[in-house]
C-alpha cells in the first residue's frame, strides 16, 4: 500500500470526523416532534378547509371537497416556515481548559453540532453568527459547520460573539464559558436584540472552575498566558473565588434575562444529553 | 576550655550575612497552574502577602545549620583540665601483657587520649607496648603513634627485659604509663629509668589478675592451683574443664570452685572427673576471665590412651558378636580410650600406648614389637585355643610372653573333667591389682599353664585358688608384657563378664599413663606449634612456630616462644602462659610517680555533636519549607512518613526454602526420586510416585504427601525413607561424596529402588546398556549380595499377596538382598527370616510408568492391552504398596505369619 492510497483513505474518512459522529449519535437520542406553526400558511400538512372568498385563486379551490356541498372550499395547509438558527461557539483559548479528559471547547462543539443536526433534520436553516458561515438548510451544512468549528482561535484568551451579520428574527445560540470581560458579550447581545434576534445562552464550565480545589502557593495563568495571578495561599481564596464565580453566573443570567434570552449553565461533569435536550426545547420554544 | 584544631575555617563565618541576604531574596518556588477563571481571581487579595519572602525564623534555622557546619569542620574540642604547658616529648607506655586483656579497650582509649592531648599542644609523641618491643621508638607526629596504637593487642606473656632497648631513647621526655595489674621482672628498673628522664604519670586501672597454673594428674583427679595478685577479700573463682564431646562440639565437661579467703593468693583445687571425660578435656579455664593466664592447656600428660586391639581370627559372623575375642575388651575400653584396629604392622606404625593381642599365637615381626615395648609400650596378651596349641610346638621361649607356657593348657570343671571351675585368690600386696575385690562368681574353666621356673613366682600378679597363674607380667626395657592366661571372651572363664575385668584393665592402663607422664621432655625432639593462645585466652589452631628445641621450654613464654600446644614426634606438649610455680603480685611503684585517676576522658571532641545539630536543623528546614509552600498535605506527609519507615531495616524474610522441604520430609512420609537430568523421565518419575502416593493414601494407613525430586549432589537424602532411582544412560557415576552419602543412607535404613526400565529386553539374559550403567553407578555402593527375590520374601506378603511384580513391563526378575541360608522347615510356609529390610531392590519393569497418573488422576501411560493391561497396572500398584509397606514396617509383616501359632499357644 502506498502513501497515495493512505492519503486517499484519509480523504475518504475525513467527511466523517469523530466529533461529527459523536454529534449525530447524540442527536439520535432526541425524538423528533412536530414543527407546525399552528396557523395556516405554506406547508405540506393539512390545516383546515374554509369557504373560498373573493380573491382566492381558482387554483386553490379544492374541487373534491367543494363537490360534496354547494360552496367552494379552499384547502389550507399549516404554515411551515424554516427557522434560522445561528450559533456562536466560543473559539478562544480559555475553552481549551480541562480538568478531566474533555475540554470545554469539545463539549461546546459537540452540543453545537448535535443541535445543528437535529435542526437540519427538522428542515431548519443553520449557520454561525458573524460572516463565517451563512445559514443554510440541508445536511451538507453539517460538514461546513464542522469545518468552521475546527478553526479555533487560540490566539485570544477570551472570546466575544460577532453579531455583525445576523438575520432578522433568527434564533441565536451562544456557547461559551463567559469568563472573559463581559463588555463584548453585552455589546453583541444588545446588537442582537436590536435586530429582534431571540436566543439562548449556554454557559459551559469545568467543575474545577466552580469548586476551586487549589491550595498552596500558586501562580495562576490564563490559557493564553496573558493574565497572571500569584498567591501564597490558594486555599484561602476559595470562598472569595466561589462568590466571584456565583456573581459571574448571575451576571450572565441577568444579561440573558434582560435580553429576553434563555440561560442554561452546563457543567462538564453533567451529561451532554441533558444539555442538548434543554437547548433543543429552548429553541423550539413554548412560543411555537 | 574550647579549642579548635583548624581555626582558619572559622573565617567562613564572615560569609553568613551574605547568606542572609541571598536566602531572603529567594522565596520558595510557587506552582504554576493554567486556569481560565484567573479573571475572577484578579480582584481578590489574600490576607498574608508576608510569606512572599522566607520567614525570619526559617532564615535563622538555616543560618544556624550553616554556622554549625562551619564550626564543626573547624574541629572544636573541649578540654576540662588542660595540662601545664610543656614541650617535652611524651612516651606512652603500655604493658600489653595478658593481665591487661580484661579492660583492654579502656587501656587503648586511654593511650589514644594521652597521645591526642599531647599532640594538641604540639608535643612529639611515641607509643610502645612493652610485650611487643623490638627497637626503640622515635618521637614523631601523633598520626604515626596512633597507627601503632591501632594495631596492638594484648600478648599472652609478660614484658621481658626491655630496659636496654628503651635506654636508646634520647631524653628528656615525659612518660605516661598504662600499667598492668601484675609486676614483672625489670619493671622497677624501667620505672627508675623513666623517672630519670622526666615526669612519670601512671594510669593503673584496678584490674583483677587471676591465673591458673598447669593441671597435674593425681590419683584423686586433676589438681589445679588458682593464684591471684590481690590478696584482699574473699573471692570465688569457677574453674571449668573444656573439651570436645563425641560429636566434636566444645563443651564444659566439669567445673569446680576455687574459694579464696581473705589473704589467700593461691588455692589448690582438685577436679574429679570420670576417666573418659578427663581424657577429653583440652583445657582448663577460669570462668568469665578473658585472659591468657586463666587458661591452661592439657597435653599428653592428661590425654586419652591409644589402645590397639588385634585378634587372631577376623570377627565372627554378624550375630556372634559376644563370641568375638575382642568384644568384651572393646566394650570395656571404648569409653575411656581411643581404640585402633588393623593388622599388626600397621598398628605399630600408629604407635599406640597399649597393644592387646587376643589369642594371637605368632606375632609377625617380634623384633618390631620388642622395640616398641622397649620404648615404653604395654603389651597385653590373652590366651586362647590357638595360643595353647602353638605352645606345643614352640621349643624356644617366646620373647613376647612373660613366662614360658606349657603345651596344651588345661580344662577344669568341664563336662569331661572332674573338679569344679577354679576361682581367684585375693591379690597379693605387690600386685598392681592389690585392693580390688574378688567377686565369688568369677570362675575359670580353662587356662594355659606356665612352666615352673625360678622367676615365675615374681612374675605372677594374679592367681587362681590352686596357685596356678592367671595373670603374669614381665618388664622389657621401658615397657611391660602382661599375659592373661585365659581368653578375652567368656569361653574359658567368666572373668570378662565381671566388673573386676574392667578394674584390672584400668589398673594396667593407668600404670601406662603414669609411666609416660613423668614430665620429662626428651631433649633431642624438635617441636612445632599446633595450637596458639592469644592474650584474651582464645585457643586457635596454628603452625606459626616451628623448629623449637626441647631446652627452650624451660623459659616462660615470650615473643620467641609463644604459649600454646607444641607437637614433636608423637607427643604433644603444652607450653602454658602460667608456669607451675608462677606467683603473681601487684606492682610496687616508686613514690615520685604521679597517678592518673582516670576520671573521664580529658578531651571531648565536639565535632560529631555539631554535625548532628546541623543535620537536625536541615531536616527541620525540609519540613518547614514543605509546610510553607503548602506541599505538606495528607498524602505527601504520609509518603514522607513512609520513607522514614523504609529506613527501618526490615525483617529478613528469606528463610531457607530447603529447610521447608526438610521439615516436610521429616514430619510426613515423602516418596523421593532421583533427578536424572532427563526431563521426560523425571516427569514420569514424579507422576509415578504421585500415583503411588495416591494409591497408598486410598488403600493403606500410609498417607504420603506430594513426592519430591532429589538432586544427589546437593540434597540431603537422610530424611527420606524411600528413593526411586530410574537408571538412564546419561547419568554420571556418582562422585565420592555422593557415594559416601548414599552408603550412609543405605546403612541407615533407607531403601533405593533401582529401575533399569528395560524389562522388555533384559529378560533374555542379555546385557542391556542400562544394566551396565547401573553397575557403573552402583560400583562404589556398599550393596550386599543380591539374589532373585525368593518366593517367601516378605515383599510378597507385606500387604498384598503377590508372586510377580510387574510394572509397565512384566516378567523380568527383581533382585533383593540375599537372605541368610536358613533351612526350610517342614510344615512352615515361610522360612524364619527376621533380618533387616533389604537396602536395595533392583529390577527393570519400569514401575513408575505403570504408577504414573496425570494431573487429572488418570493413568498417564498405557500398560499392556485391554483388561489384561489394567490387571497388570493393578498388580504394579500392589507391588508399590507392598514395597512401601516393607520400607516402613520392615519385617513386621513377616512376623505376623506366626500369629496363628502364637494364638494357638495362648489358647492352651
Amino acid at each position: 500500500m502506498t502513501t497515495a492510497h493512505l492519503s486517499n483513505a484519509g480523504a475518504l474518512a475525513a467527511p466523517f470526523p469523530p466529533l461529527l459522529a459523536d454529534a449525530q449519535a447524540l442527536a439520535a437520542t432526541v425524538a423528533f416532534g412536530d414543527h407546525g406553526r399552528r396557523r395556516p400558511g405554506f406547508g405540506d400538512a393539512f390545516w383546515e378547509y374554509r369557504a373560498a372568498q373573493p380573491g382566492d385563486s381558482l387554483r386553490r379551490i379544492d374541487w373534491r371537497r367543494s363537490a360534496r356541498s354547494d360552496d367552494a372550499f379552499v384547502r389550507e395547509t399549516e404554515a411551515q416556515i424554516a427557522q434560522t438558527v445561528l450559533f456562536w461557539c466560543d473559539p478562544a483559548a480559555s475553552m481549551g481548559f480541562s480538568s478531566g479528559h474533555e475540554t470545554k471547547a469539545h463539549r461546546a462543539q459537540l452540543l453545537t453540532l448535535a443541535l445543528a443536526h437535529l435542526l437540519l433534520r427538522g428542515g431548519e436553516r443553520v449557520g454561525v453568527t458573524g460572516s463565517g458561515l451563512r445559514a443554510r438548510a440541508g445536511m451538507g451544512q453539517m460538514d461546513r459547520l464542522h469545518a468552521f468549528l475546527e478553526r479555533t482561535d487560540a490566539g485570544t484568551d477570551y472570546g466575544a460573539p460577532d453579531t455583525t451579520a445576523m438575520a432578522q428574527n433568527a434564533h441565536a445560540v451562544f456557547l461559551s464559558d463567559f469568563l472573559g470581560p463581559l463588555t463584548g458579550v453585552r455589546a453583541g447581545l444588545s446588537q442582537a436584540v436590536d435586530r429582534g434576534v431571540g436566543g439562548t445562552i449556554c454557559m459551559v464550565l469545568d467543575p474545577q472552575e466552580i469548586a476551586f480545589p487549589f491550595r498552596g502557593r500558586s501562580v495562576f495563568e490564563s490559557m493564553g498566558g496573558s493574565l497572571r495571578y500569584e498567591t501564597q495561599q490558594a486555599g484561602a481564596l476559595k470562598d472569595a473565588y466561589q462568590a466571584a464565580m456565583t456573581d459571574r453566573i448571575e451576571t450572565v443570567r441577568d444579561l440573558a434575562a434582560a435580553a429576553g434570552w434563555r440561560f442554561h449553565l452546563h457543567r462538564l461533569d453533567q451529561s451532554a444529553q441533558s444539555a442538548l435536550l434543554w437547548l433543543f426545547r429552548a429553541i423550539e420554544g413554548p412560543g411555537r | 576550655m574550647i579549642s579548635f584544631a583548624v581555626p582558619l575555617i572559622l573565617l567562613a563565618l564572615i560569609a553568613l550575612p551574605l547568606l542572609w541576604i541571598l536566602l531572603r531574596a529567594v522565596p520558595p518556588a510557587p506552582v504554576l497552574r493554567r486556569f481560565p477563571a484567573v479573571t475572577l481571581l484578579l480582584g481578590l487579595r489574600a490576607e498574608d502577602t508576608e510569606a512572599d519572602t522566607t520567614p525570619w525564623w526559617l532564615l535563622l534555622l538555616r543560618l544556624f545549620a550553616i554556622a554549625s557546619l562551619i564550626v564543626a569542620f573547624a574541629g572544636p574540642f573541649w578540654q576540662n583540665n588542660p595540662a601545664p604547658p610543656t614541650d617535652r616529648p611524651l612516651l606512652v607506655v603500655m604493658d600489653g601483657g595478658w593481665p591487661d586483656a580484661p579492660d583492654w579497650p579502656l587501656r587503648q582509649d586511654r593511650a589514644a587520649d594521652a597521645l591526642d592531648s599531647a599532640a594538641q599542644t604540639g608535643r612529639p609523641v611515641a607509643f610502645v607496648q612493652l610485650t611487643d618491643l623490638t627497637q626503640a621508638p622515635e618521637f614523631g607526629p601523633v598520626a604515626l603513634a596512633r597507627d601503632a596504637l591501632g594495631g596492638v593487642s594484648p600478648k599472652p606473656w609478660l614484658p621481658g627485659d626491655v630496659a636496654p632497648i628503651l635506654q636508646a631513647i634520647e631524653g628528656p621526655y615525659d612518660t605516661y604509663w598504662i600499667a598492668g595489674p601484675i609486676a614483672f621482672d625489670g619493671g622497677d628498673d624501667l620505672a627508675e629509668m623513666f623517672a630519670a628522664q622526666g615526669t612519670v604519670t601512671v594510669f593503673a586501672p584496678s584490674t583483677q589478675a587471676v591465673a591458673v597454673r598447669p593441671a597435674t594428674l593425681t590419683p584423686d583427679g586433676v589438681a589445679l592451683t588458682v593464684v591471684r595478685a590481690d590478696a584482699n577479700g574473699p573471692q570465688t573463682v569457677v574453674v571449668d574443664a573444656v573439651g570436645t564431646d563425641p560429636t566434636g562440639q566444645q563443651r564444659f565437661l566439669g567445673r569446680t570452685d576455687a574459694v579464696f579467703d581473705n589473704g589467700d593468693t593461691a588455692v589448690d583445687v582438685v577436679m574429679e572427673l570420670p576417666a573418659e571425660l578427663r581424657d577429653r578435656v583440652t583445657r582448663y579455664q577460669l570462668r568469665d576471665r578473658r585472659t591468657a593466664g586463666s587458661v591452661t592447656l592439657a597435653d599428653d600428660r592428661l590425654q586419652r590412651r591409644e589402645i590397639a586391639l588385634v585378634s587372631s581370627s577376623s570377627d565372627a559372623q554378624e550375630g556372634l558378636a559376644v563370641l568375638s575375642q575382642l568384644h568384651f575388651l572393646r566394650q570395656a575400653l571404648v569409653p575411656s580410650s581411643d581404640l585402633l584396629a588393623g593388622a599388626m604392622q600397621d598398628i605399630l606404625q600408629a604407635n599406640p600406648d597399649t597393644l592387646i593381642l587376643a589369642d594371637v599365637p605368632q606375632v609377625p615381626d617380634p623384633q618390631a614389637v620388642l622395640d616398641w615395648i622397649d620404648k615404653g609400650g604395654l603389651l597385653i596378651r590373652f590366651a586362647g585355643p590357638r595360643l595353647a596349641a602353638q605352645t606345643f610346638a614352640a621349643v624356644e621361649e617366646d620373647p613376647l610372653l612373660p613366662v614360658r607356657l606349657r603345651a596344651g593348657g588345661r580344662t577344669v570343671g568341664g563336662a569331661m573333667s572332674w573338679g569344679a571351675p577354679k576361682t581367684l585368690q585375693p591379690f597379693a600386696a605387690d600386685s598392681p591389682f592389690y585392693g580390688l575385690a574378688v567377686p565369688n562368681d568369677v570362675t575359670v574353666s580353662s587356662q594355659v599353664l606356665a612352666e615352673p621356673g625360678p622367676d615365675l613366682a615374681a612374675r605372677v600378679i594374679a592367681r587362681l585358688d590352686d596357685g596356678t597363674p592367671l595373670v603374669t607380667r614381665d618388664t622389657f626395657g621401658n615397657g611391660e608384657i602382661v599375659l592373661f592366661h585365659v581368653t578375652a571372651n567368656a569361653d574359658w572363664s567368666s572373668l570378662p563378664l565381671s566388673g573386676l575385668f574392667m578394674d584390672m584393665l584400668e589398673r594396667l592402663s593407668v600404670t601406662t599413663a603414669t609411666a609416660v607422664s613423668d614430665g620429662a621432655v626428651p631433649d633431642e625432639t624438635i617441636w612445632s606449634q599446633s595450637a596458639a593462645i592469644d592474650g584474651f585466652g582464645n585457643v586457635t589452631a596454628s603452625n606459626a612456630v616451628v623448629g623449637v628445641e626441647s631446652a627452650a621450654f624451660a623459659a616462660r613464654p615470650s615473643a620467641d616462644l609463644p604459649p600454646g600446644l607444641y607437637a614433636g614426634g608423637d607427643r604433644v606438649l603444652a607450653h602454658n602462659v602460667v608456669g607451675p610455680d608462677t606467683r603473681i603480685a601487684p606492682p610496687i611503684w616508686p613514690s615520685d610517680v604521679v597517678f592518673d585517676t582516670g576520671a573521664g576522658p580529658a578531651v571531648t571532641d565536639l565535632k560529631p555533636w555539631l554535625l548532628m545539630a546541623a543535620l537536625l536543623a536541615f531536616l527541620i528546614d525540609i519540613f518547614a519549607a514543605l509546610w510553607l509552600s503548602g506541599k505538606l498535605r495528607g498524602p505527601v506527609s504520609a509518603a514522607l512518613f513512609g520513607c522514614a519507615l523504609l529506613l527501618v531495616p526490615g525483617e529478613g524474610s528469606a528463610q531457607d526454602q530447603i529447610d521447608d522441604r526438610a521439615l516436610q520430609a521429616a514430619s510426613e512420609v515423602v516418596l523421593a526420586y532421583v533427578i536424572t537430568g532427563d526431563a521426560q523421565q523425571d516427569a514420569v518419575s514424579r507422576a509415578g510416585l504421585l500415583g503411588l502416593s495416591q494409591t497408598l493414601f486410598l488403600r493403606t494407613a500410609i498417607e504420603p504427601v506430594a513426592p519430591t525430586g532429589i538432586d544427589l549432589q546437593t540434597d540431603d537424602i537422610a530424611l527420606y525413607s524411600f528413593l526411586y532411582w530410574p537408571v538412564t544412560l546419561n547419568q554420571q557415576r556418582p562422585t565420592a561424596e555422593v557415594t559416601a552419602k548414599l552408603n550412609r543412607y543405605l546403612t541407615g535404613g533407607g531403601m533405593i529402588l533401582f529401575d533399569t526400565r528395560d524389562g522388555n529386553v533384559s529378560g533374555f539374559g542379555s546385557q542391556s546398556p542400562e544394566m551396565r550403567k547401573l553397575r557403573d553407578i552402583a560400583a562404589g555402593l556398599q550393596i550386599p549380595r543380591l539374589e532373585p527375590i525368593p518366593p517367601d520374601h516378605v515383599l510378597t506378603r507385606s500387604f498384598y499377596i503377590l508372586q510377580d511384580f510387574p510394572g509397565r513391563f512384566s516378567g523380568a526378575p527383581i533382585w533383593v538382598e540375599a537372605s541368610p541360608d536358613v533351612a526350610v522347615e517342614d510344615g512352615m510356609p515361610f522360612r524364619n527370616l527376621n533380618d533387616g529390610v533389604t537396602p536395595v531392590v533392583v529390577g527393570g519393569n519400569d514401575w513408575a510408568a505403570a504408577w504414573a497418573v496425570g494431573s487429572d488422576g488418570r493413568p498417564m501411560l498405557p500398560v499392556g492391552r485391554g483388561f489384561a493391561g489394567e490387571r497388570q497396572r493393578e498388580l504394579a500398584r500392589r507391588f508399590g504398596v507392598n514395597l512401601i509397606m516393607h520400607v516402613l514396617t520392615g519385617n513386621y509383616k513377616s512376623d505376623q505369619v506366626h500369629v496363628p501359632d502364637l494364638l494357638d499357644r495362648l489358647g492352651q
